[in-house]
């Protein structure tokens, strides 16, 4: 049997999973892998200072994950070579940061998670912020996808477009902090991509697509947490999950894309 | 009557480069205004000053009531992008709060048969893009429409259709139009004012005065000829 613990961990994990495939089926269409992998990394730093002085690994990595995602939203605004550079740079540089602050023995979690039981507090927290992103993506759904289209013809509509971004890179650090914990900070930003790329590979459909990537995304922390504690409890969930992610993409590469 | 739009004194800047520079004009309403000018003058640069998507200087003052629709030069949308017309169209209505009926409404107007509501942005023809972009642009009933060089991506029948719709749009519903345009022969025939953008002499007045042979070179910097429009549609 499963402690109340336990269940609060894996039931917070499946909405995770929602979340990821939501909010990621945005970032692919807005064509942010890069941006995203390094709002996913730049949680390092912050989880290595948690584990260094020991206080809770989600308020450090809270705390760089809000300071990468204004980065980011700051180079955004601009564009050309200097942004990809930037990305790039801020990319490695947290990563070598992270590695040095974070004692040895954490590192491996703080890289790739663990699965830990929930007290109730910190599960009610982590449904909050999956209401929240669930909520926010619907409330600016046709705004995201006029953006999407053309930014200008949004922006003639009305939308505001740094303020819309804004909220989105929020929306999406927060899913990443939901997952940092059983996912690590390299793998966190993986599933919100991987599942998101297995749905549009399936669908030209949008409200579809939202939908299988949602899906993808489920079946993948479900079947992960299953496999890790009935068959191969040696393994974290983290590593098992991207797996499946990537085996369901690798299955849908079996379909011929839908086309345009 | 009031103008619908004056703008005084306006300067806009792009790239570190002065692209408009201390414009004046006023236009009223049901005015049909052409934006000619050689490459570079600034013609899409002013509309997007216009519609506020660009900083300026100067004043640029729309009458309270207006209500501005806009149909961009070139959308460089994302053709892998799963989005049918009918997600762009409804985004707008909701966002406007306007009712779905709206969206047929405009797709009916503009001659967008219902099936290509339910087609991809991607696979439309240039014809069919352009007439979602105006469809999409009539929703929430402007009552000025700025138009950014409509035709470079259609064939001549096409393009000539979009002047018609134009045409039968100011007329059912007095609507003021701003229209940017290479064809010159068209804008004699369509435009009941022309705006022509140039450094050294923008001018602004009736065809008839402004399409003359020495203010083009002036404005062109080069010999331009141009004919009464006769489209032969025989092939």
């Amino acid at each position: 049997m499963a402690s109340p613990g336990e269940s609060y961990a894996v039931v917070l994990a499946l909405l995770f999973a929602v979340a990821a495939g939501l909010v990621g089926s945005f970032a692919l269409m807005k064509r942010m892998l890069l941006a995203s992998d390094v709002i996913s990394h730049v949680a390092l730093p912050g989880l290595g200072l948690a584990f260094l002085f020991g206080f809770n690994p989600l308020i450090g990595g809270a705390a760089t994950l809000l300071l990468g995602t204004l980065l980011i939203w700051q180079l955004q605004k601009k564009t050309g070579l200097a942004t990809d550079t930037m990305i790039g740079v801020v990319f490695a540089g947290s990563v070598a940061i992270g590695a040095l602050l974070t004692p040895k023995d954490d590192l491996v979690e703080a890289l790739f998670g663990r699965f830990q039981e929930l007290s109730l507090g910190a599960f009610l927290v982590g449904v909050a912020a999956v209401a929240l992103i669930v909520l926010v993506v619907f409330r600016f759904k046709e705004q995201l996808i006029l953006g999407l289209f053309s930014p200008e013809l949004a922006a003639a509509t009305g939308v505001k477009l740094e303020r819309l971004n804004l909220y989105f890179l929020l929306v999406f650090s927060l899913s990443v902090l939901v997952g940092l914990r059983f996912l690590g900070a390299i793998l966190a930003g993986s599933l919100i991509i991987i599942p998101a790329t297995t749905g549009r590979r399936l669908t030209n459909d949008l409200s579809h697509f939202l939908i299988v990537s949602c899906i993808a995304s489920v079946t993948a922390v479900g079947s992960g947490l299953a496999v890790t504690r009935y068959v191969l409890p040696q393994f974290s969930p983290g590593p098992v999950i991207v797996i499946i992610s990537a085996m369901l993409f690798a299955l849908s590469l079996l379909k011929r894309p839908a086309s345009a | 009557m009031a103008p619908i739009l004056s703008v005084r004194d306006l300067t806009v800047e792009f790239d570190n480069r002065t692209v408009v520079h201390r414009l004046n004009f006023e236009i009223y309403p049901g005015d049909n205004v052409a934006i000619i000018g050689p490459n570079g003058a600034g013609k899409t640069v002013l509309l997007r000053a216009l519609l506020n998507l660009v900083p300026y200087d100067g004043v640029i003052e729309w009458a309270p009531d207006a209500k501005l629709g806009y149909v961009p030069q070139k959308i460089a949308a994302d053709r892998h992008l799963p989005l049918k017309v009918n997600d762009l169209l409804a985004s707008k209505a909701r966002l406007l709060k306007l009712p779905d009926q709206d969206i047929r409404l405009a797709a009916e107007r503009v001659g967008l048969p219902p099936e290509l509501l339910n087609t991809s942005v991607g696979i439309l023809s240039g014809g069919q893009f352009q007439k979602a972009l105006i469809a999409f642009a009539l929703l929430g009933n402007p009552n000025a429409l700025l138009f950014d060089e409509p035709m470079s991506s259609l064939d001549e029948l096409a393009e000539e259709r979009v002047y018609e719709l134009l045409r039968d749009l100011q007329r059912e519903r007095d609507m003021t139009v701003l229209l940017v345009s290479h064809d010159l022969s068209v804008v004699y025939q369509f435009a009941t004012k022309v705006l022509c953008l140039s450094k050294a002499n923008p001018c602004f007045g009736p065809p008839r005065e402004i399409l003359t042979p020495e203010t083009l070179e002036a404005v062109y910097s080069a010999p331009v000829k141009f004919y009464q429009h006769h489209h032969h549609h025989d092939q």
